[in-house]
């Protein structure tokens, strides 16, 4: 950090400044010049949290992904599917049980299964072969789309959300003073701070697991040099597997994530693999921290952009990737 | 285990059109959106079309019909695609086609480059569909939005005393007609539309739109359908939103009514308009219903038939009784047929449909409130019948083309 700021002064003031004015609209209230300007502190605050709301989820997609290229170097394009398949698996255990934490487990399990067949099936048949890799997950990708229109249609679904989860919130965040001088409090969904707070523990838990623990360096290892890594003895396949699991099992999560505050149907499996494409190559393929950025930078992009500009919202978010490809096209928190 | 007994019905089905092949057919294509965001409502009319079937038969003098469907998805583009994927590789003689307010106007124009064919029009109701240079081979048995809105502007501001809304919409062509047509009303009651938001027809997360909406208006209008609507209703709810609702003709409908989870219970009491109502003790429309809920078993349909179930029996039935007054003649590039179908009048389920001189419908409409049935079913109640709702929705032709047509914007807040 104090290496930054030595190297570049001006880019650090830049940043000091741009933090500062951010938390000066977050905590602020507004004077009546700005809210005539940009509309009310509400609008803001709400599209604010639902970015970074937003963001949580994209992580939990993005994360697996990154997880899974940064081992394996496997670009997996049917990442998209095994979220939707979460999600159904979710809403089907959900309405059959009525218990939304056990369709968690259960979309966990199942999707990291499938990801344990896939990787046993597929991935180890073509070891190196990005290109290969590549068009047989597309190809995958569009049969499990087929399979799951088949199997489930192509109505909505959505995941109930429980009881003791529905409705608002306040926050200690004042959006507006009301004319008796009584402060106006942000009252937000508590399903969205909920899924944020357990998308932030998952994302801590996963660098500590990676920086911390056996299994955690020898992944990282891996990272860095698989035939070394395997030269040491580590039976590296098994290593694959595990993480192969564990990603596919992440994006199984998201899926009931996915389903609870928006809805499953048929293309989100696209829509969320271009997601979280796009969080990745922002953040840096395979950077765990790259992924939670990228991810963070997308979410608000999105939800700013509809507010503000809605008629440009779909372009922001890809302005944003052409810059990062164009200025540091490693990604932003990419190692060398 | 159904989709094998399907392949065996549509296997026997072959062998059995060639063993009939005497019998002439007259192969009509019909469009329905099949995937998307209107998914339900597509399956909805397709329920509407069969029971219109099982009604009225398939016969045609010695002739039968004989049926093909094709999936679209609301935008234009898919619905000209299916279309002429009907036309071309299945030879259809008679499209009934598209359910969607962007789709009609894209196949109205399309309709221009077949003039030998004739469409009818499932359910869509955009108004520049009819309304904007209209196409000779092109019927329209239903009202259009701003039609099915008549009566509802009135309604808040006298009854409900609803001064100042604001609106959410889809931002496409049948919800700016829906607008259109609530705008007119209730501006020209003296009410204000203050703010109108529109959101991309598939939107997912509504949080940032619910954020938006003003506090300092009395009611707040919602003119979305199928997945968009229930999606808002879910977040609605988990925002804790607590204002008075109006709904357009999509929203107030059984697609949202009976759809999964509790969100729905927000609509409770919102006022609506539409070109019908669930409760209406019309006789004719309580059989429509009956041979609606005998078509289907209880888990395969809506407790009671949505707006575009309505649509598409309409337009099928509009279809048969044309067809059987010509006794199935097509010839002279379906002269007779179109003659017959601009005279025919429509004793329909929701109330008697006639064509005006653009080959519009002119009808009835329902003002509605949602209501809770005790069993925690919801369906709309009628609050107020609206007989012979022409396109002009009763304004002087030449006053009503000043207003301009239907967009984000039109028509301002003001007496016309």
């Amino acid at each position: 950090m104090s290496r930054f700021v030595e190297r570049h002064p001006a880019w650090a003031l830049i940043a000091i400044i741009a933090i500062a004015v951010a938390l000066w609209l977050i905590f602020a209230v507004w004077p009546p010049g700005l809210e005539e300007a940009i509309g009310r502190k509400r609008v803001f605050l709400n599209a604010v949290f639902n970015g970074i709301t937003l963001g949580g989820l994209y992580f939990l997609v993005a994360s697996g992904f990154t997880l899974i290229f940064g081992l394996m170097r496997n670009v997996n394009l049917a990442h998209g599917s095994l979220y939707l398949f979460g999600g159904y698996v979710g809403y089907a255990i959900s309405t059959a049980t009525g218990s939304w934490l056990l369709s968690f487990i259960v979309a966990f399990v199942l999707t990291a299964l499938v990801g344990v067949l896939l990787q046993l099936i597929v991935f180890r048949r073509m070891e190196g072969q990005d290109l290969r890799q590549t068009m047989v997950t597309i190809g995958l990708s569009i049969v499990f789309a087929d399979l799951m229109l088949w199997a489930c249609g192509g109505d909505f679904y959505q995941v109930q959300t429980p009881n003791w989860l529905i409705g608002p919130v306040e926050l200690p965040l004042i959006t507006a003073v009301k004319s008796s001088g009584e402060p106006v409090y942000l009252r937000y969904p508590m399903v969205r701070l909920v899924i944020f707070a357990a998308s932030v523990v998952i994302g801590v838990a996963m660098w500590l697991a990676l920086n911390r623990t056996r299994i955690g360096m020898i992944i990282r290892a891996g990272v860095d040099d698989r035939d070394i890594l395997a030269a040491t003895g580590v039976r590296i396949q098994l290593v694959f597997v595990g993480v192969f699991a564990f990603g596919a099992g992440l994006a199984g999560i998201a899926g009931v994530v996915g389903g609870t505050f928006q809805s499953l149907s048929p293309g989100e499996d696209i829509r969320f693999l271009l997601a979280s494409l796009v969080v990745v190559i922002v953040g840096g393929m395979g950077s765990i921290p790259g992924a939670a950025l990228g991810a963070l930078i997308i979410g608000l992009a999105e939800q700013l952009g509809s507010v503000y500009i809605p008629t440009y919202a779909i372009v922001v978010t890809f302005l944003i990737m052409v810059l990062v490809l164009a200025i540091r096209p490693q990604g932003l928190l990419a190692r060398r | 285990m159904s989709k094998c007994s399907i392949g065996l019905l549509a296997l026997s089905s072959l062998f059995l059109s060639s063993a009939a092949i005497a019998q002439e057919k007259i192969k009509v294509g019909v469009t329905a959106t099949l995937e998307g965001t209107y998914t339900v409502l597509g399956e909805d009319g397709m329920r509407g079309h069969q029971t219109a079937l099982n009604v009225l038969g398939k016969k045609i003098g010695d002739k039968e019909l004989e049926f093909i469907v094709a999936s679209t998805d609301a935008t234009p583009d898919s619905a000209v695609r299916a279309v002429r994927k009907l036309i071309e590789q299945d030879k259809v003689q008679i499209l009934l086609s598209p359910l969607s307010g962007d789709e009609g106007i894209a196949v109205k124009n399309f309709a221009k480059t077949h003039p030998e064919l004739t469409f009818i029009n499932a359910a869509s109701g955009a108004q520049e569909t009819t309304y904007v240079d209209p196409a000779p081979n092109f019927f329209r048995y239903n009202m259009d939005g701003a039609q099915w809105q008549v009566g509802l502007g009135k309604y808040a501001y006298e009854e409900k005393k609803y001064r100042k809304i604001a609106t959410v919409g889809e931002d496409y062509s049948f919800i700016y007609t829906q607008v259109f047509g609530l705008v007119l009303e209730f501006c020209g009651a003296g009410g204000q539309v203050t703010n109108r938001q529109w959101v991309p027809l598939g939107t997912k997360d509504f949080a940032s739109v619910i954020a938006a909406l003003p506090d300092d208006v009395d009611a707040i209008y919602l003119g979305l359908g199928g997945a968009d609507a229930v999606n808002f209703l879910n977040q609605y709810q988990q925002a804790g939103g607590k204002a008075h609702l109006m709904g357009g003709s999509i929203m107030i409908d059984q697609t949202i009514l009976s759809s999964k989870g509790n969100a729905k219970n927000a609509l409770v009491g919102t006022i609506a308009a539409s070109g019908q109502a669930d409760t209406w003790e019309d006789p004719g429309w309580q059989k429509f219903v009956k041979a609606y809920q005998d078509a289907f078993p209880p888990n395969k349909r809506f407790p009671s038939p949505s707006l575009l179930a309505t649509n598409y029996y309409d337009s099928t039935m509009a279809l048969i009784l044309a067809l059987r007054q010509v006794n199935g003649d097509l010839s002279n590039n379906q002269g007779k047929f179109r003659e017959a179908l601009a005279k025919t009048e429509l004793d329909a389920p929701n109330g008697k449909i006639k064509l005006d001189s653009n080959r519009q419908a002119i009808g009835t409409n329902f003002v509605t409130e949602v209501v809770d049935d005790g069993k925690g079913a919801l369906f709309s109640k009628v609050v107020k019948v609206i007989p012979n709702v022409n396109q002009t929705l009763g304004y002087d032709p030449a006053v009503f083309s000043k207003i301009g047509l239907p967009s984000r914007t039109v028509p301002e807040c003001k007496k016309y």
